[in-house]
């Protein structure tokens, strides 16, 4: 229980960096991180399946689409 | 300005939002619906993971219309992407360092493999065709990013994309034909536990697994 | 206070989730932050939907070994929607990213109040 107080607050605090980061790549490894412990979460609330399909679509495959964007684009946010 | 106003409108809108999430237990059970896919879904479907049986079985058309709206999304950024302007000196790939090469080229078999062993034995362990697409998709970006300046096919994507929906619905008619409706379960059912098991399941996964792999793997590499 | 966090803390974290993506959503200018905030907000929802469908002390709705009582196994209908709305997020996601991509290469800027005082 304790520790799953400490996920959610990491998860927090994590989601409040990706508000006030200015460069864009370090706002989208926040949002990453966001996903990554909710996995945690849903393996936590006994769903395996959920668990598994976050993990390796929320984590790996929208953070490669965000940075070729942002590689097309501009960098920092002003 | 902006975010001053931002905050009081969402003071306002999570007040009333907490007023009414209090009023749910947690860690109750809630429904009679799941009780009633828990008891009676080996029996009927003959999987073992009860919510693959919900997924292709018991609510198989909200599967159809998520592969639907799949293909339209991938059939929309084809199109956007046709309009992007193309810079000259775009198209030099420089290759990278021989430890990355090697690297790269030894596990994209790997990955494949454990990719297709999840989406295979999708009746019997938590996992499925998301999930197995999912890694599929992940090994061809590591070829894409790691090895020497290899160019994008798009076409054999397309092609493995399109076959995935066509059993799809084949399997689905095919059982309007001998079962009565739309996605009936007319294959035998077998031994619950067992891989040749379960009807039309593990064909559809096999249909749901190369369709989602190459989908993705195909938006990434038009982004490209 | 011990008991309300005990019970109430995955509903926390899933409305915070939700209104950290809204805020973002109404006070940022670029576009490809207000995209993320989308993100954000997605996975806050699918969180809450998982967490209704729990039963304390209870285990996955997987038939693995021949003796499991089915009265202590968790909904499998939520976990049903859940895998849907994950992978339509996704697809959401890439379309919305490729023409943010557009965007920039016809007006040259990314700023929301710029593009909307340009048209005409």
């Amino acid at each position: 229980m304790i520790f799953v107080t400490f996920l959610v607050a990491m998860m927090i605090i994590s989601a409040i960096c990706a508000v006030v980061f200015r460069d864009l790549v370090n706002a989208v490894i926040a949002a990453s991180v966001v996903s990554l412990i909710a996995a945690i979460l849903f393996y936590f609330l006994q769903a395996p399946d959920v668990a598994m399909a976050e993990a390796s679509i929320g984590t790996a495959l929208v953070i490669v689409i965000f940075l070729i964007a942002i590689k097309k684009t501009k960098r920092y946010e002003d | 300005m902006r975010i001053v106003i931002g905050i009081l409108l969402i003071c306002v809108v999570a007040f009333a939002i907490i007023l009414t999430v209090v009023e749910i237990p947690f860690g109750i059970s809630k429904t009679k619906v799941g009780t009633y896919y828990i008891d009676n879904g080996v029996e009927q479907t003959g999987a073992v993971n009860i919510v693959t049986s919900v997924v292709l079985n018991y609510r198989g058309f909200d599967t159809l219309g998520e592969v639907t709206v799949l293909f339209i999304a991938a059939l929309g950024l084809g199109a956007v992407v046709y309009t992007f302007e193309r810079k000259k000196g775009e198209n030099t790939k420089t290759p990278a360092s021989l430890v990355l090469n090697t690297g790269c080229r030894f596990l994209f078999p790997l990955i494949l493999l454990f990719g297709t062993y999840i989406f295979i034995h999708g009746h019997l362990t938590p996992g499925g065709g998301f999930q197995g697409g999912a890694i599929i998709a992940s090994a061809f970006v590591l070829v894409y990013l790691g090895c020497k300046g290899r160019n994008s096919e798009k076409k054999n994507f397309v092609l493995f994309e399109s076959l995935g929906g066509l059993i799809f619905v084949v399997v689905g008619l095919l059982g309007f034909i001998f079962g009565g409706y739309f996605l009936s379960n007319f294959m035998p059912k077998g031994i619950p536990g067992e891989l040749f098991s379960a009807g039309i399941i593990p064909v559809l996964y096999i249909a749901i697994g190369f369709k989602v792999g190459s989908e993705l793997a195909g938006i990434i590499a038009e982004l490209l | 206070m011990m008991s309300f966090i005990n019970s109430y803390i995955y509903y926390i974290a899933s409305f915070g989730l939700v209104f950290i993506g809204l805020f973002i959503l109404i006070a940022k200018q670029n576009l490809i932050k207000m995209i993320i905030g989308i993100n954000i907000a997605d996975t806050g929802v699918n969180l809450f939907l998982i967490s209704l469908g729990y039963i304390r002390k209870g285990t996955a709705p997987v038939f693995s070994r021949p003796n499991l009582n089915p009265r202590l196994m968790v909904d499998p209908v939520p976990h049903a929607l859940v895998l849907t709305a994950i992978v339509i997020g996704v697809a959401v996601l890439a379309l919305a990213l490729s023409l943010a991509v557009r965007l920039f290469q016809h007006y040259r800027t990314l700023d929301m109040r710029k593009i909307k005082e340009q048209r005409w």
